[in-house]
């Protein structure tokens, strides 16, 4: 019994014992002087546990009485937080020990963040989503506040810290709501009290506050206030790591949730996630618009986003699981790319993060110039760029669930998103003569963004097979 | 004699305490730090309310769970307090404003 338990649990006990074991052997040993080997290795583990959760999982199974659900659902959300972790690590590296940030610490919190970003998507309880959940923000509140040094990235922290735990506070109550009025915290008993005719009013209270308390993990507008600042004062690596793996950790615990603990009470929550939907969308693309600072933009853009990853959900159907599975799998992507040449901004050496400076980019280095308009075309859902696609799978979801108000809002929100993407673009190619950015290169940060860029365009053939796998995962999720 | 609805009053009571507390206090981090644990502990009040009119031990477990994280979290909070002071010169609510957001 507890040998078939652990069994299904594996990876993530091999990424917590990797991850002690890492911060002990380092703590005795030379410390900050193995962190440049630490982050390579531990990208190096995320890496090859994708690849072993990708090619060996089959079916569903389930450990510790419910507890603990590995199905095709939570091995998809799986592998594109353990690859988004390692790409943001890999990148992170050459930016951070070049600004004497490096320190080992960092991917051993990412790593055990991770830890719970995949207890989260494959939560099968209460408890044990309370735990994955608290398991990420403990480690997430500790890298936003990583360089001590700096007044922004200790505020960051803090703000993120006190709202993170008020969501948590709030998802807690819920949690207590619902299993009072059920009986049980297991999400396969909590479905059957909902099967039995109408939903408690105890229970729909419940629902409503573990929402608010999801909702605030994927910064959905009205719980989006940390997002800006949080993404500014972080130091840029920590902020590329926010926007990638813990999105999909968050929308991948929200569908769980959502579909397997109450997924017979449809018309009871989607009006509710369609109101967040509609309501991130339209202050993403509008809030936006007076940022001159990229990383602030940059959270701006990923409220919008979850916004339309919502909007799959919102419709309630299996096409909707599998339309928000392949957005964020997009949106990822993306977003590893987009960082990476945030990551390259410097002017003598020291990270700029204006907008501004990016005046006539494209004449001094237009290879990368083009991958970003890729990027940024992408970003922004023009054609025939792969986040056209994505954009047009939430839509169609929405649209076939009942819900084609929304989906006209979501058209109308990414016209006017288009404008600060555009405006980007304008400034790379058109600006005004000014003073540029460095010419510089790190390899591997050009490796990625030419990756992404390349993806933007390739993946429109056959989106790389995704298609396929969030079919079957929404398959796996939504019975 | 005291029911289930009383102890959800005082739990509900409490909880909305702390989100008071975490909104309009103006002076100074550490009541957030308190309002956070307050809201917690509404929690556990809820949880082992339950518990004992469900007859069912999963809500005490939990609220087992709950406290250690409190624990934790409240020393993740003070830490990073610390470094932030160390940055600042004070903890006053009003000057965590380097971001406007």
């Amino acid at each position: 019994m507890i040998q078939s338990d652990l069994s299904v649990i594996l990876p993530e006990i091999i990424l917590a014992l990797y991850a002690m074991a890492a911060l002990l052997g380092a703590v005795y040993t030379s410390k900050d002087g193995m962190a440049r080997l630490l982050t390579w290795v531990t990208g190096g583990v995320m890496v090859a546990l994708a690849g072993w959760i990708a090619s060996n999982g089959e079916g569903t199974n389930v450990a510790f009485n419910g507890m603990f659900v590995d199905d095709g659902f939570a091995r998809f959300a799986k592998v594109a937080i353990l690859l988004a972790a390692a790409s943001v690590l890999v990148m992170s590296q050459d930016y951070m020990s070049r600004r004497g940030l490096l320190r080992f610490e960092f991917p051993l919190l990412v790593s055990l963040s991770v830890v719970g970003m995949m207890m989260m998507v494959s939560a099968g309880d209460l408890m044990s989503l309370y735990m994955g959940l608290e398991l990420q923000s403990l480690a997430l509140y500790v890298i936003a506040a990583m360089r001590r040094d700096s007044v922004k990235s200790t505020e960051a922290g803090l703000k993120y810290f006190v709202l993170g735990a008020l969501s948590s506070g709030l998802l807690l109550y819920g949690a207590s709501l619902v299993y009072g009025y059920s009986g049980t915290t297991l999400f396969s008993g909590i479905i059957q009290t909902a099967q039995h005719g109408e939903v408690s009013l105890g229970l729909l209270f419940g629902l409503v506050f573990l929402i608010s308390g999801m909702a605030f993990k994927v910064s959905a507008v009205p719980f989006h206030m940390w997002t800006p600042d949080v993404y500014e004062g972080a130091p840029t690596p920590v902020t590329a790591f926010f926007a990638t793996a813990p999105k999909v950790a968050a929308m991948g615990l929200f569908a769980r949730v959502l579909h397997d603990a109450f997924g017979l009470a449809v018309a009871d929550w989607s009006q509710v996630i369609a109101l967040l939907s509609v309501a991130s969308m339209f202050l993403g693309a509008v809030a936006a618009i007076g940022q001159r600072d990229i990383k602030r933009l940059m959270a701006y853009s990923s409220i919008a986003h979850m916004g339309f990853a919502l909007m799959g959900l919102a419709s309630g159907t299996v096409f909707g699981v599998q339309a928000m599975l392949i957005y964020m799998a997009i949106y990822v992507t993306m977003n590893v790319g987009t960082f990476a040449f945030i990551l390259m901004m410097e002017k003598d050496g020291v990270p700029v993060t204006d907008i501004g400076a990016l005046n006539q980019y494209a004449k001094r280095e237009p290879g990368k110039a083009l991958a970003m308009l890729i990027l940024l075309f992408s970003l922004a859902g023009v054609p025939p760029m792969l986040g056209f696609f994505g954009k047009f799978y939430v839509l169609r979801a929405a649209y076939e669930g009942g819900l084609a108000w929304l989906a006209v809002a979501g058209v109308i929100a990414s016209v006017i998103g288009a404008f600060y993407y555009l405006r980007i673009v304008y400034y790379m190619y058109f600006g005004d003569e000014g003073e540029g950015l460095d010419k510089n290169g790190s390899p591997v940060l050009w490796g990625f963004l030419m990756a992404s860029a390349a993806v933007m365009l390739l993946g429109i053939i056959n989106m790389f097979g995704v298609e396929g796998a969030a079919a079957a995962a929404a398959a796996a999720l939504v019975n | 004699m005291i029911g289930l609805e009383h102890y959800l009053t005082v739990a509900a009571t409490l909880f909305v305490i702390g989100i008071f507390g975490l909104f309009l206090n103006r002076k100074n981090v550490i009541i957030l730090l308190m309002s956070i644990e307050l809201m917690l502990l509404a929690v556990n009040i809820n949880l082992v309310a339950f518990s004992s009119f469900l007859g069912d031990l999963v809500g005490q477990v939990f609220t087992l769970f709950v406290l250690t994280v409190a624990a934790a979290e409240a020393a993740i909070g003070l830490a990073i307090l610390v470094v932030f002071f160390r940055n600042r010169g004070t903890i006053d609510v009003e000057d965590v404003n380097v971001m406007k957001g």
